[in-house]
């Protein structure tokens, strides 16, 4: 045998780096996630206007063109839009994380024990998925507002209420094939409990599609939640929310374009860092079926 | 044979899906906080205006009652009247859904055009220079909020280029339309009005473009990565060998099973494509369902609103019902097989 130098074994985590870090599109995914969360976490001190926030009217400086005081120009009221779109990031990110909050546990959960334990349980399980697939999210969201008032914690809960679907239908298809595999025969013969199996042996196998499933929902979660503000429905003034800064801003198209297509801009960066960070995950982790 | 079982049984459990989706709105519309006959006659109102029209719409009955009242007359089409147009539900509803339905077409179509050639393209080239650009503009086409779209078209082309008009489905001046489906760029197809029928066409075309973006990049992703699959198949293979030309290959054997999963994934799209509609209109001024549901909304109408949500989900279960038409016409698999992988 010849001197040959072995490399020492990599760590998984570290493969795992460094086959993310040669993926193009998950990098700059992740750079514009970082950036989304960092300006949403900071913006209290990074934020160059940050008392125009609130109820602020500025009349002397209203429909400023982006300038060096004013990045990205200032509103109808001569409130700095920028400041506005970096606080806006806090509510957009509050709104998919407290979503995928509620719906990940649940769907997950129901499609774990649907695969597993099939007969009755799926039947009953999925038919219930097919009944909350077959109504729009957003159109769902605009009932409960009619109903209830429009404001962000009712938006979340509509959302919420349809958003485990997906979620459940995905871990279905993984558990389904999975559960007649050995390791879970195995268990099952060693006299594990049900819950050990599911929570145990199924869910560390479901994770990679979650997560790539997690990361894609945040960008469309967010896309959805300003799509609501848009039509007036979600968070109500003036508590900074980027969807109803287009939806005011669009009032001034063409002549005052910032105003509307810049905060629709930001909204189109983050879902897209979302997006890009989802798809570079599921070529590192290669669930082609999510 | 298989495929006519198949199929009963799909129109079975769509039928089930509908009664459980009945089940959900009623509960929204009748458990939920808030009073709807009070919602209907405004905070002056006198207590015994409410209750009298309580009474009148049946809301003072045990709740299994009222539902069973509800889930009878949506089996006659019935949603109850409007509280306030006091028309039924059903009248407003079918003026508008037609134009809805227009645009979903339009949109529909659009993506199929579009970006299942994409997809092939892409496939063709997979990790090639154009792969990557269809693969940027699908992700681009699915990040990009519909309104921001919309309103980027209307101000493009209303605006700066002044070639299309950005509002409404028919010019001011335009002469009357025979109602015969409701959808304007074929009634007017069908009464020869050419001009009027170009009309139409000019006013669908913006906000189906905007509609289509992130469904053309769904549909271009899929065709993408199942043309990919299809191409290992050891029967491509076995026809290269035979010295099957490389069109017909492609086309005949290849893109037909390919195109199975672009329609299947269409069917779990069309949420969404109804979902964005609703903005899509709003900012093109389309007179849809979504100007309606709206509207409703902002003046609490209830029976309105459920409504809206009801046939949004009608319309849900029966275009996949319509796809699995589909595929088994696409897919003679399915039809022996009975059912969709």
């Amino acid at each position: 045998m010849s001197a040959v130098a072995v490399s020492a074994p990599l760590s998984a985590t570290y493969q795992n780096w460094h086959r993310f870090s040669r993926n193009p599109t998950a990098v700059i995914g992740a750079l514009i996630v970082l950036i989304v969360v960092l300006a949403a976490l900071l913006a209290p001190w990074v934020a160059p206007h940050p008392d125009h926030v609130g109820a602020v009217v500025n009349f002397r400086a209203r429909h400023l063109p982006p300038s060096m005081q004013y990045w990205f120009g200032t509103d109808n009221v001569g409130r700095d839009i920028l400041s506005r779109v970096l606080f806006g990031y806090r509510t957009s990110l509050l709104l998919a994380v407290v979503v995928l909050g509620i719906a990940v546990p649940i769907g997950t959960t129901l499609g774990l024990l649907a695969g597993y334990f099939g007969g009755w349980t799926e039947i009953v399980i999925m038919r219930l998925t097919d009944v909350a697939l077959a109504i729009p999210p957003l159109v769902m969201a605009l009932a409960v507002t009619a109903v209830l008032t429009p404001s962000l914690l009712h938006e979340m809960y509509a959302i919420a209420a349809l958003w485990w679907t997906w979620h459940t239908r995905l871990i279905f298809s993984i558990t389904r094939t999975l559960s007649h595999q050995e390791f879970v025969e195995a268990a099952r013969i060693l006299g594990a409990s049900r819950f050990h199996i599911l929570f145990r042996e199924l869910l560390p196998n479901c994770a990679s599609a979650i997560l790539v499933k997690v990361s894609l929902d945040f960008g469309f979660v967010i896309l959805i939640g300003a799509a609501l503000s848009y039509l007036g429905l979600g968070v109500q003034p003036p508590t900074p929310d980027i969807g109803a800064m287009v939806a005011n801003g669009a009032d001034f198209l063409p002549d005052h374009w910032w105003e509307s297509l810049l905060p629709g801009a930001a909204i189109l960066f983050v879902a897209l860092g979302f997006n890009l960070l989802g798809d570079g995950l599921r070529d590192l982790y290669d669930v082609e079926s999510v | 044979m298989e495929f006519f079982y198949f199929l009963i049984r799909r129109v079975f459990w769509s039928l089930l899906v509908l009664a459980g989706l009945s089940i959900v709105i009623f509960l929204i519309a009748r458990v939920m906080p808030g009073d709807p006959a009070r919602m209907a006659m405004g905070p002056r109102a006198s207590q015994e205006q409410v209750d009298d029209l309580k009474a009148k719409m049946g809301l003072d009955r045990p709740l299994v009652d009222q539902y069973g009242r509800f889930v009878v007359g949506l089996s006659h089409g019935d949603l109850g009247l409007s509280f306030l147009t006091k028309r039924p539900v059903n009248d407003d509803i079918s003026e508008t859904f037609a134009a809805t339905f227009e645009l979903v077409l339009a949109t529909i179509l659009i993506a199929f055009v579009v970006g299942v050639p994409l997809g092939v393209v892409a496939a063709a080239n997979k990790d090639g220079s154009a792969d990557n650009l269809v693969r940027f503009f699908a992700i681009l086409g699915a990040v990009t909020p519909s309104f921001l779209l919309a309103l980027l078209l209307q101000v493009l082309a209303g605006y700066v280029l002044h070639v299309l008009p950005t509002t409404g489905r028919l010019s001011p001046d335009s002469p009357m339309i025979a109602n015969i489906t409701g959808l304007l760029t074929i009634d007017t197809l069908l009464k020869g009005q050419f001009s009027a029928f170009l009309d139409a066409l000019r006013h669908l075309l913006l906000p189906s473009i905007a509609l289509s973006a992130a469904t053309v990049g769904q549909i271009a992703r899929i065709t993408r990565s199942s043309m990919i699959d299809v191409a290992k198949q050891d029967y491509i293979e076995a026809g290269r060998a035979f010295g099957v030309p490389n069109r017909v290959r492609v086309f005949k054997y290849m893109l037909r099973p390919a195109f199975v999963p672009p329609l299947t994934i269409l069917g779990l799209e069309f949420a969404s494509l109804l979902g964005n509609a609703f903005v899509v209109e709003l900012v093109f001024g389309w007179p849809g369902m979504a100007s309606y549901g709206v509207r409703s909304i902002m003046q609490k109408d209830l029976n309105a609103v459920m409504g809206v949500v009801m046939i949004s989900g009608v319309f849900f279960v029966v275009a996949n019902l319509a796809i699995d038409v589909l595929v088994g016409f696409v897919d003679p698999r399915v039809r022996i097989r009975g059912s969709r992988a």
